[in-house]
């Protein structure tokens, strides 16, 4: 999965690159993820009290993130944290949590 | 150059004994072939001063992200660290100071972070080095400097003297101070008055002192109902999540608080603990608790990274390197914040991985990340239970050059609940182990 996501993110910089952007991270994915560590928890394993992301599966993440920002899932906080993510953004992270190995 | 540093006496870092044993030399940083799982060609020497919020996220992440290629020592003048983020709940005597304290064994233990208790004094940024109050040298390619406030006692008379200080404490670093000004809380006799005064915007955490003066009157409500919080701001209103705090004073601490904007603390009679304005009258209370104006840690200045009005210091955004100094990096309270981004001990926390990815990249021989993205997510205790929120998600602006909030995220909790409470008690265990462990 890690390989995969390096692919990616070679595709996107060779796709930036043709179009005059400068070129992504090779690490946004785990960038972007890092950001939702704070709360869930180094690599998405949490302490406890918030929900462990790592080794939840791709679809069902960027489902549960595409509920909070429509407002059809229930939250306290999530439904005015995910509005501040992309869709590429929501996809990247949820591949990068996916990749990760599950709390026992 | 000359490289020195004080050498570790610390067990073999997991990373590098697991390369030895794979046969692949002594660190990652060679990048041998057949070494792939290493997986990072980093290598360098990273020194990082202050071992707060920001400054350990940024020496756990280095060493997690160089997969253990980057030398990285962490200056830290305390044993523990102690967390302002929760300390109200000491002051209103819900908690205690164990409560908000957590090793930094995790750090050498865990990830191989060099650990040096010991106080930065000096930085020479043309030999790229560090002076340690103890006698010791250290030689750094990227410098990061998490250095917190210091107080800016000389804007407040009659305030600029140890004997003035041990009486009227400010209790914004969380430790003894917390703690003292809990005992003078205790001391109080019923019927007494608690004033605290706030500086003018910006300073570290704010809504912490409207925080604090729920915990304040939810301990008196309880145990001495016939005393007042007395709120001396300095702003012309409530800084954050106004209405919340607001409706909690008026609902749930009804005749105890009373909030009074535009005072700016021009003085104080420490005989008298008496607080002095420009143009309102004086206020005399029981106890006095003064947050002064702020500014960066004092090796800030020493690295000559002070670029914004004498007291913070501007980055980029994108590696929170200094705008003027080169190799140093500054994160947390002590930076000229963006538009919309708070001096919180979460938001030092984001600093510090954005950080970390860049210096880890830069020192790959690779360009920084540069679309950075942050959070903000900052949770009040307005009982002993209860809490309400403010939150942001932050992006990179390719033409503003900042990062700013993302229009139509972020928000308000709609009003204070126990289930909050243990989102925030969830928070607190979350990223004391992600900063720290």
């Amino acid at each position: 999965m890690r390989l995969s996501m390096s692919i990616a993110a070679a595709l996107l910089a060779l796709a930036a690159a043709a179009a005059g952007a400068p070129a992504p991270d090779a690490n946004l994915a785990r960038n972007l993820a890092a950001t939702c560590t704070n709360c869930h928890g180094t690599n998405g394993v949490s302490q406890g009290g918030t929900e462990s992301l790592a080794g939840m599966p791709r679809d069902a993440m960027i489902r549960k993130m595409q509920e909070f920002k429509s407002g059809t899932r229930p939250a306290t906080i999530m439904h005015q944290l995910s509005m501040g993510y992309t869709d590429e953004q929501i996809a990247f992270i949820a591949g990068w949590f996916a990749a990760q190995k599950a709390p026992r | 150059m000359k490289r020195r540093g004080i050498e570790s006496s610390l067990p073999m870092p997991r990373r590098e004994f697991l390369t030895l044993a794979a046969g692949c030399g002594i660190a990652a940083t060679l990048a041998l072939p057949g070494c792939a799982t290493t997986g990072s060609k980093a290598s360098g020497r990273v020194v990082v001063i202050g071992g707060g919020y920001g400054g350990a996220t940024a020496a756990k992440y280095i060493r997690m992200w160089s997969d253990g290629g980057i030398d990285v020592t962490l200056v830290e003048p305390n044993p523990s660290f102690v967390s302002c983020p929760m300390s109200n709940l000491v002051v209103g005597g819900s908690r205690n100071l164990a409560f908000l304290t957590v090793g930094y064994d995790n750090l050498p233990q865990h990830h191989g972070v060099k650990l040096i208790h010991d106080t930065a004094t000096a930085v020479d940024v043309d030999k790229r080095t560090v002076r340690l109050a103890g006698g010791g040298e250290l030689a750094y390619d990227r410098l990061i400097l998490s250095p917190g406030i210091d107080f800016m006692w000389d804007q407040v008379t009659g305030l600029d003297n140890a004997g003035a200080q041990a009486k009227i404490l400010h209790a914004w670093k969380a430790g003894p101070q917390t703690v003292a000004l809990r005992r003078q809380l205790e001391a109080m006799p019923d019927g007494g008055v608690y004033a605290l005064s706030i500086p003018v915007a910006p300073f570290r955490c704010p809504p912490g002192p409207y925080e604090r003066a729920c915990q304040v009157a939810w301990y008196f409500k309880r145990a001495k109902p016939k005393s007042k919080v007395l709120i001396l701001d300095g702003n012309g209103d409530v800084t954050s999540k106004a209405a919340l705090f607001r409706k909690a004073w008026s609902d749930e601490y009804k005749g105890i608080v009373e909030y009074r904007a535009n005072h700016v603390l021009a003085g104080v009679d420490a005989a008298t603990t008496t607080a002095k304005f420009d143009v309102q009258d004086d206020v005399r209370a029981d106890v006095l608790n003064v947050i002064p104006p702020q500014r960066a840690g004092a090796i800030a200045r020493s690295a000559g990274v002070v670029t914004a009005n004498d007291r913070w210091c501007d980055v980029d955004f994108r590696t929170f390197e200094s705008v003027k100094v080169k190799y140093v990096h500054v994160l947390g309270d002590a930076i000229q914040v963006a538009p919309g981004m708070p001096k919180s001990g979460h938001m030092a926390n984001q600093h510090a991985k954005v950080c970390a990815a860049a210096v880890v990249a830069l020192l790959s021989g690779q360009p920084p990340n540069p679309t950075p993205v942050l959070t903000n997510t900052c949770y009040s205790m307005v009982t002993d239970k209860d809490s309400i929120h403010v939150c942001s998600v932050h992006q990179w602006d390719a033409e503003k050059k900042t990062v700013l909030p993302v229009p139509g995220s972020g928000g308000l909790s709609s009003a204070m609940s126990e289930l909050e409470g243990t989102y925030a008690f969830a928070w607190a265990r979350n990223i004391w182990a992600d900063t720290l462990a």
